[in-house]
């Protein structure tokens, strides 16, 4: 069944094929997202699911006039509401290369004399600090793994901000990342505190390794 | 040695000092003990008046030093045969102090006529300040109590009339839910480009020579502080919850439409709490039974972020309201106009199937009171920033958002015939 790119069902489970893909493909230098959602059809797999059809258009946030285009499914499974939908994507053609922007970002963060730590990105005004941009990007690639994992028909997560973040020395090559971010959940407007554990790598791309949400936010 | 000659040559061309014209900083690199040395014996020689701003201590440390006009080229002559590296931080330090000059009398300046920097989110307190500003800069512009907060806060809106008793009325309010900044911040200049345009824009003096506009920026005062004092991400009224240790009430759950209905909850803790009663907050029922007590509004036009969406009813139920063909076309209309702009994309549809079921909306409670023209729009951005979005952004939102506005508005002009 076809559906309106303007009503909901079709915009959250396109959300949910960007913040995998985010995830699959992004990292301190590169983080895509949702310029259009051109087409979307639903299918009832009985027994199974709801699965979602969308052609999507993604643009890089870096490089704004960088698109490509990207066929997903996204199947959200009947019943049990602890298992995240399973995500596939085709990417039609390549994706620029970060490899200059993430080798100035892996060296300059081996180098740190102190471990970085830093808070409440962005602040109250929206700004992110120049150099806390990687991480901020980075944060917002991993958070696409919360979303996903986390993700039903009948939420709409985003990352809203980064309340705490704290480097983690590591002996062997990849950076660590301890996050306290800050999820948003549209269809409620419940803020949720998450802990996450994000590793990364050049070579290896992002790896969300340990996440624990927390306690509720605050309404006192 | 070499010493001995520089301070000839400077006494030799020493000047009563009125101005720092020609006066250069160097910032000195010592490598090594010996150089701190050369530069602290440099410091000694008082009249050759250099005037250390980084006195030489240690190898590690720069040095910086302001030298008078006249002793520039000899120092750095004495510098460069010791071998001693400097660089040039102020080429000519009066330049510097012009500028400086400059700077704080148009600041001063600005302060005196507009102090209002749209471009910036700003306080409760500032925001009511430049209401008081606007109000005074134009005789057709006033700013009006609508009533107050559960904290005792004033709740002031600005009222667009150039005359007549009770003209038909466009509603205006921002920020509704504290934590959406861009939509107080973006009313702001709105208003501003309102009250500036009568006169000057066609649009806008054709407007305001048959409707009355009224403007409320801060529909909930107390979560709006509270985002500046405690919780960036405080979404609800202040109001205190019997029985509960959660303070607050969605403002936009507890209109007298669908009430208590689905897409709201029953729990105090809950962000989007319906409250205990339709219209229990002060907030939402000062602004009801203005409008009811007006009984002549023909727009209600309500703004939150983020999402990049253009509704009109219903949220409470998912049937269509008997105008949906008109609303629809006019939506599709404002939302094109505001994509002219910077190709922003809105998408255009009721509550219900665009972004939620919501029961005890505003625009629900407008639309079946009988004003027809009921928007709410969610804008910039989609997710990236969400509710932080940069100040830098504030300035276009509110411009692309003013061009869908100005649509609504031309449209209900035109059927007031």
């Amino acid at each position: 069944m076809e559906l309106p790119p303007a009503q909901f069902p079709s915009r959250r489970a396109a959300a949910v094929a960007v913040a995998f893909l985010r995830y699959r493909r992004g990292g301190p230098g590169r983080a895509l997202r949702l310029r259009e959602l051109r087409r979307a059809r639903t299918e009832d797999i009985k027994d199974v699911g709801h699965k979602y059809y969308l052609e999507l258009e993604l643009e890089d946030v870096l490089d704004k006039d960088s698109t490509v285009n990207c066929t997903a499914e996204v199947l959200y499974h009947l019943g049990n509401k602890n298992i995240a939908p399973d995500v596939q994507f085709t990417l039609e053609g390549e994706l620029k290369s970060t490899e200059e922007a993430d080798h100035v970002f892996y060296t300059r963060i081996r180098s740190l004399e102190k471990e970085l730590v830093a808070e409440n990105i962005p602040d109250s005004h929206g700004h992110v600090p120049p150099e806390l941009e990687p991480l901020h990007l980075l944060a917002w690639v991993a958070s696409g793994y919360l979303v996903w994992q986390n993700s039903t028909e009948n939420t709409q997560l985003q990352l809203a901000q980064i309340k705490h973040v704290k480097q983690v020395r590591r002996s062997d090559e990849y950076l660590q990342f301890d996050y306290l971010v800050l999820l948003h959940e549209m269809v409620s407007q419940e803020i949720i505190p998450w802990e996450m554990t994000v590793l990364w790598h050049p070579r290896d791309g992002v790896r969300v390794t340990r996440e624990s949400r927390q306690p509720g936010h605050t309404s006192g | 040695m070499r010493l001995v000659l520089l301070l000839s040559a400077l006494l030799g061309a020493s000047l009563a000092l009125e101005t720092f014209v020609g006066h250069q900083v160097l910032r000195i690199q010592t490598r090594n003990e010996e150089e701190v040395r050369q530069l602290q014996l440099l410091e000694s020689l008082e009249h050759l008046e250099l005037d250390f701003w980084i006195s030489p201590s240690a190898p590690a440390l720069p040095v910086d030093v302001r030298i008078p006009a006249a002793g520039v080229q000899s120092v750095k002559a004495f510098l460069e045969s010791q071998g001693i590296e400097y660089s040039v931080l102020i080429e000519d330090l009066q330049d510097v102090l012009d500028k400086e000059q400059q700077d704080m009398a148009e600041s001063a300046q600005r302060e005196r006529s507009t102090s209002f920097d749209f471009s910036s989110y700003h306080t409760l307190d500032e925001i009511y300040a430049e209401l008081d500003h606007l109000a005074s800069e134009h005789s057709f512009v006033e700013k009006i109590q609508i009533g107050e907060s559960y904290e005792k806060r004033p709740l002031y809106a600005l009222k667009f009339s150039t005359g007549g008793s009770n003209r038909p009325a466009i509603w205006l309010d921002a920020g509704i839910h504290s934590r959406e900044w861009v939509t107080q911040a973006s009313a702001l200049w709105i208003a501003n480009q309102i009250a500036s345009g009568y006169g000057s824009d066609s649009s806008i003096t054709s407007l305001l020579d048959k409707m009355d506009l009224f403007l409320l920026p801060v529909a909930n005062p107390d979560g709006f502080v509270y985002t500046h004092t405690w919780n960036r991400m405080w979404r609800k009224t202040r109001s205190k919850n019997a029985g509960s240790v959660c303070y607050g009430v969605d403002p936009n759950r507890n209109w007298d439409a669908g009430f208590g209905g689905p897409g709201a909850s029953s729990s105090p803790c809950s962000d989007s709490y319906h409250g205990p009663s339709a219209e229990s907050e002060v907030e939402v029922k000062s602004v009801a039974d203005f409008i009811r007590n007006h009984g002549n509004f023909k727009a209600f036009l309500t703004l939150h972020s983020y999402s990049q969406l253009l509704m009109y009813p219903y949220g409470y139920k998912c049937t269509r309201p008997d105008d949906y063909a008109e609303l629809e076309s006019l939506g599709r209309a404002a939302a094109n106009a505001i994509k002219s702009v910077y190709g922003t994309t809105f998408q255009v549809g009721p509550i219900c199937s665009t972004i939620y079921q919501a029961s005890g909306g505003s625009i629900d409670w407008a639309y079946d009171i009988g004003i027809k023209y009921s928007f709410a729009f969610e804008l910039r951005d989609t997710g990236r920033y969400g509710f932080l979005l940069p100040a830098t952004q504030i300035i276009p939102t509110a411009t692309e958002t003013w061009m869908g506005l100005r649509k609504i508005m031309e449209h209900v002009l035109k059927k007031q015939d």
